[in-house]
């Protein structure tokens, strides 16, 4: 490394011509570019899949109406809708955004270096993603239109198609699926490859920050956990349009195959969502309250602990799937377990703000509700991960309450967090504060006024994926029905409530106050840089003297010391 | 709390069910409740204030570390409580399968989109000619025991009686056996619990619990020997 | 071709970028197969019925097969020992035996070993046993195929002593070719 280039335009060794509009913004290997591809494309299908969410609410609300913008909801298009709903906003939201959208801006940025080592690897990466939201988007208009068996996509329904109504759908869903785990595990090796290899001189493994850590660990236990499915998928395929017997118990095969398979991956992949949006919280939380963050070592460990336990709980969701009943004992135990290492992240968080000077601005109420509502969802996770009680919780609300009180945080609180922190350094603009007060506050009362109720259903016995309860007599109680009508409200306040954001988000674009390099005094080695960054982020690469979290140092004038301050 | 929810508990495991579940509500909200206490709190009281810095803790300090390992074993013991009492409601309900001199038996057969019920008849033996097949209803006993076996003839289902808090998953190249003891007389609902195409939501079932005359009766009345013999004469 | 950035030139890891990037490859296709592989031990262990459909399958042609991957596998560990000692053209000229090798079990594969088992009527859909053996033997041959393809694209320029190092990457990538099929062979053809 005795001679290696300081800077991007050296390593060139030509003159940059300026890109025109398809090289800048369509074709480019910039890693910035990137993440902006990633990370408007997840915030479409983010309304894609909430227009899913508001047509079958109102469809279990007012069942049989004709809902606006949609019409009335068939049987079929109900389990089309929520089927949809679930896949988009896990693979085509929540990972895209955090994972690629973050990833791709802030790893670069945060560890020194001028881009991801494979840049037209990471533009392979976008394009492939791309192509499984399209070949998605495409099954919703073939004949039979799109899978309706759940994300889960549990056989024989999703691999015969006489059973499924859906042939195409079945097939075009899974290749979808299919396209955009090779598009993670592409973006996986620059995440990792770049992050453990291309930091700044000085830089060691404990002065990176949380939210690159947590990126990484999240694309390992992703590329670890998703390979049997990748595999089932096949399988899947297969039995769909060759006739194999894989799933299919008529000529030899298991459905609970599929299950195992689905789930070794499906567990790890909350965590894969979850470790991210974590990582976000804990930047904004040093920053704004000024803080060091609370045993730094601890949440490595407790992340990588978490990781590898990960893996050791996903027949939780098969308690009752006809799985050996001894078996679940083991999947109990290990599923507790795993409360302890989550609920000690969430103490260090706590922690963290302890002796701090906290500022209460738009991207620290997004992180601080993360932890309020995530704390939630962990707690509703342990009716379910005790055997028992998921005897009769299983396939209720009460889990569909429980994995959007972790969902929610991680995807929607989550991706609101980041943005607001990070919109300066990436757009060059400050977003307005007031409006992102009253969209924040807009957004989590009704989110709360959905999912407690849902809570309350679930226990009442209200099962799942079900259109219309009005063939159940104990759930087509007025008193039931109320409930999810005033759950229904709520998402529409909520939805409404969205437009703020937009509006914010376009004329901050257009019009916000300019923002300088460092508007939130932060030590990390992103603000360094302009706001935006140019192509190569630095005129000269960095070199790093300290840790990321340098708070309030006594004996320093200032609040914060900066990774890249010689002193 | 699930019966203040209206639900009704019918079977001899309901309770026991019904107590796991209080149990960890119990734990958890005073823990959910602790948790953002602290945590509300600290946000108040640590407002940025001029002229008073944050403060530089590390969190590497023992003395530290504390706050953070306490509650952690705390949440360790209360898991093994809530494991103690779920493993055991789960060992009563899915792994033995009581006997008793005057149990029944009952087969449970889900398909696209209905059930169908084959009750064993006076002799209380499965595939002899006087068993009693219903579509969509299940006719019981009280206080007596069942034993079910469920099958299906095409995708998983998931055989859910709310009022028994039971629920089984039922797959297509097996035979799933469980059991319950009815309690409370009733008529009530039999959901499927596991998306199963487009009827989903169309296959209900009515369990009727009946005391021993009503179902006597009852069996009377539809046993295909009764039946039989009612439309000879 | 434009430069790379200064990113890929840096290793704080202590180890080249491009064999973190191939070892991550190698660790994802790992567990891709090992679902599979592991899916079809579970069906195996629990159905006396692939026995029988096993018997079928032709062990010579699986040694043969063996065979030609091993020795190509000493081709590619010759190739990387020339890439070190910045001899291209020698290189090159083991990395298309390499490949070479490759196409071989490929043609013994499609144009001899399947056709004779298709036209025997055992097809995908005959029974869980085949639909396992032509699915894993498929991707695997597929891995094989890129394998070559690689190959191709990397010989020509190492030829003119271009990016050598590259003859490394592929030689890793193609001994877990091989050694998926190590598992394969007594699976498939062996168990019986």
């Amino acid at each position: 490394m005795a001679t290696a280039p300081a800077s991007h335009a050296d390593s060139h060794g030509h003159g940059h011509h300026a890109p025109g509009f398809v090289g800048k913004y369509l074709w480019s290997t910039d890693h910035k570019m990137i993440a902006m591809q990633y990370l408007f494309t997840g915030m479409a299908m983010g309304l894609i899949g909430g227009f899913f969410a508001y047509t079958f609410r109102m469809q279990i609300a007012f069942p049989g109406a004709n809902v606006p913008g949609f019409g009335v909801v068939s049987p079929n298009e109900y389990n089309q809708l929520i089927t949809s709903h679930g896949a988009i906003m896990i693979f085509w939201v929540a990972m895209p955004v955090l994972i690629a959208a973050f990833g791709n801006f802030l790893i670069p940025l945060m560890i020194g270096c001028d881009d991801m080592v494979f840049p037209k690897l990471n533009r392979l990466s976008y394009q492939i993603f791309l192509l499984s939201a399209l070949v998605l988007i495409a099954s919703f208009f073939v004949p039979g239109g799109g899978f309706a068996g759940a994300w889960t996509m549990y056989p024989p329904l999703s691999a015969k198609p006489e059973y499924g109504l859906t042939p195409l759908g079945s097939t075009l869903f899974i290749v979808a699926v299919a396209l955009e785990f090779v598009a993670f595990l592409m973006g996986g090796i620059n995440f990792v490859t770049t992050a453990m290899n291309s930091r700044a001189p000085g830089m060691r493994m404990y002065d990176i920050p949380v939210v690159v850590w947590m990126i990484v660990v999240a694309s390992i236990l992703f590329m670890a956990s998703v390979g049997p499915l990748i595999a089932g998928a096949i399988m899947l395929l297969f039995d769909q349009n060759l006739g194999t017997a894989f799933f299919n118990p008529d000529k030899g095969g298991d459905p609970i195959l599929w299950q195992h398979l689905f789930w070794f991956f499906g567990h790890p992949e909350v965590y894969v969502v979850l470790l991210p949006a974590v990582g976000i919280v804990a930047e904004i939380i040093t920053v704004m309250s000024r803080k060091k963050l609370f045993a730094y070592r601890t949440v490595l460990y407790t992340t990588f602990g978490t990781g590898v336990l990960s893996f050791m709980v996903w027949a939780h969701h098969q308690f009752i799937a006809g799985i050996d009943p001894r078996m679940a004992n083991i999947f109990t135990i290990t599923t507790l377990l795993i409360s302890i290492p989550i609920a000690e992240m969430m103490f260090v968080y706590i922690a963290t703000l302890y002796g701090g000077s906290i500022t209460l601005n738009t991207p620290m109420l997004w992180a601080l509700s993360f932890i309020a509502e995530f704390l939630i969802g962990g707690v509703t996770g342990i009716f379910l991960g005790a055997s028992g009680a998921d005897i009769y919780l299983h396939d209720t609300y009460f889990v569909l309450a429980h994995f959007h009180y972790t969902f929610f945080p991680i995807a929607i609180i989550g991706t609101f967090a980041g943005l607001t922190f990070w919109f300066p350094k990436m757009f060059g603009r400050m977003m307005n504060d007031t409006l992102g007060k009253i969209h924040f506050w807009g957004t989590i009362i009704p989110f709360n006024c959905i999912f407690i109720p849902l809570f309350v259903l679930g226990a009442a016995g209200q099962h799942r994926r079900v259109f219309d309860y009005s063939m159940f007599p104990e759930l087509a109680r007025p008193e039931l029905r109320h409930i999810d009508q005033f759950a229904t409200v709520s998402l529409l306040i909520m939805l409404s409530f969205q437009l703020v954001f937009f509006y914010n988000l376009i004329t901050s674009l257009l019009r916000g106050p300019k923002a300088e390099k460092n508007p939130w005094r932060s030590n990390t080695l992103e603000w360094t840089a302009d706001s935006p960054p140019p192509h190569g982020n630095w005129p000269v690469l960095p070199t790093v003297y300290r840790g990321p979290y340098e708070y309030s140092t006594p004996g320093r004038d200032q609040d914060y010391w900066p990774q890249d301050a010689p002193n | 709390m699930m019966e203040s929810l209206g639900l009704v508990a019918a079977s001899s495991y309901a309770k026991d069910i019904d107590f796991v579940f209080d149990l960890i509500f119990w734990i958890t909200a005073f823990w959910l409740l602790l948790a953002e206490s602290v945590f509300f709190y600290l946000i108040l009281r640590f407002r940025k204030k001029p002229g008073v810095p944050g403060q530089y803790i590390t969190g590497e300090l023992k003395s530290e570390k504390r706050w953070i390992t306490i509650p952690h074993f705390a949440v360790l013991l209360f898991d093994v409580a809530i494991l103690f009492f779920a493993v055991k409601v789960w060992y009563h309900v899915k792994q033995e399968l009581p006997q008793a001199p005057d149990q029944q038996i009952v087969r449970v057969i889900g398909q696209q989109w209905a059930w169908t019920f084959v009750h064993a008849g006076p002799d209380g033996k499965l595939d002899t000619p006087d068993d009693i097949t219903k579509l969509n209803e299940l006719h019981v006993e009280v206080d007596k025991l069942y034993h079910f076996q469920l099958e299906s003839k095409d995708v998983i289902h998931s055989f859910s009686v709310p009022v028994f808090r039971l629920k089984q998953d039922v797959i297509p190249g097996r035979v799933i056996t469980g059991w319950f003891t009815p309690i409370k007389t009733g008529s009530f609902d039999i959901q499927c619990t596991e998306i199963c195409g487009i009827g989903h939501a169309l296959m209900p079932g009515r369990i009727t619990i009946e005391t021993p005359e009503q179902h006597a009766a009852w069996v009377a009345e539809n046993s295909t020997l009764a039946v039989a013999s009612a439309t000879a004469r | 071709m434009s430069a790379s950035p200064i990113a890929t030139t840096r290793s704080t890891a202590g180890m080249p970028t491009g064999r973190l990037a191939v070892w991550w490859v190698i660790a994802s296709e790992i567990v891709i197969f090992g679902g599979l592989l592991g899916s079809y031990i579970m069906f195996r262990l629990s159905h006396d019925s692939f026995a029988a459909q096993a018997a079928h399958t032709n062990t010579w042609i699986g040694a043969a097969n063996t065979l030609v991957l091993l020795t190509s596998s000493l081709f590619a560990v010759l190739g990387h020992k020339a890439a070190d000692a910045g001899d291209g053209p020698k290189a090159a000229r083991l990395l298309y035996l390499t490949a070479a090798g490759g196409l071989l079990f490929a043609s013994i594969k499609f144009l001899y070993e399947w056709p004779h088992e298709i036209h025997e009527g055992f097809t995908i859909s005959s029974g869980t046993f085949w639909s396992f053996y032509y699915t894993a033997a498929g991707i695997h041959a597929a891995h094989v195929i890129a394998g070559v393809v690689i190959m191709l694209i990397i010989a020509p320029r190492a030829k003119r002593n271009l990016d050598l190092h590259r003859v490394e990457l592929i030689g890793l990538y193609w001994h877990f070719v091989d050694v998926v099929w190590i598992f394969l062979f007594p699976l498939l053809y062996i168990a019986k």
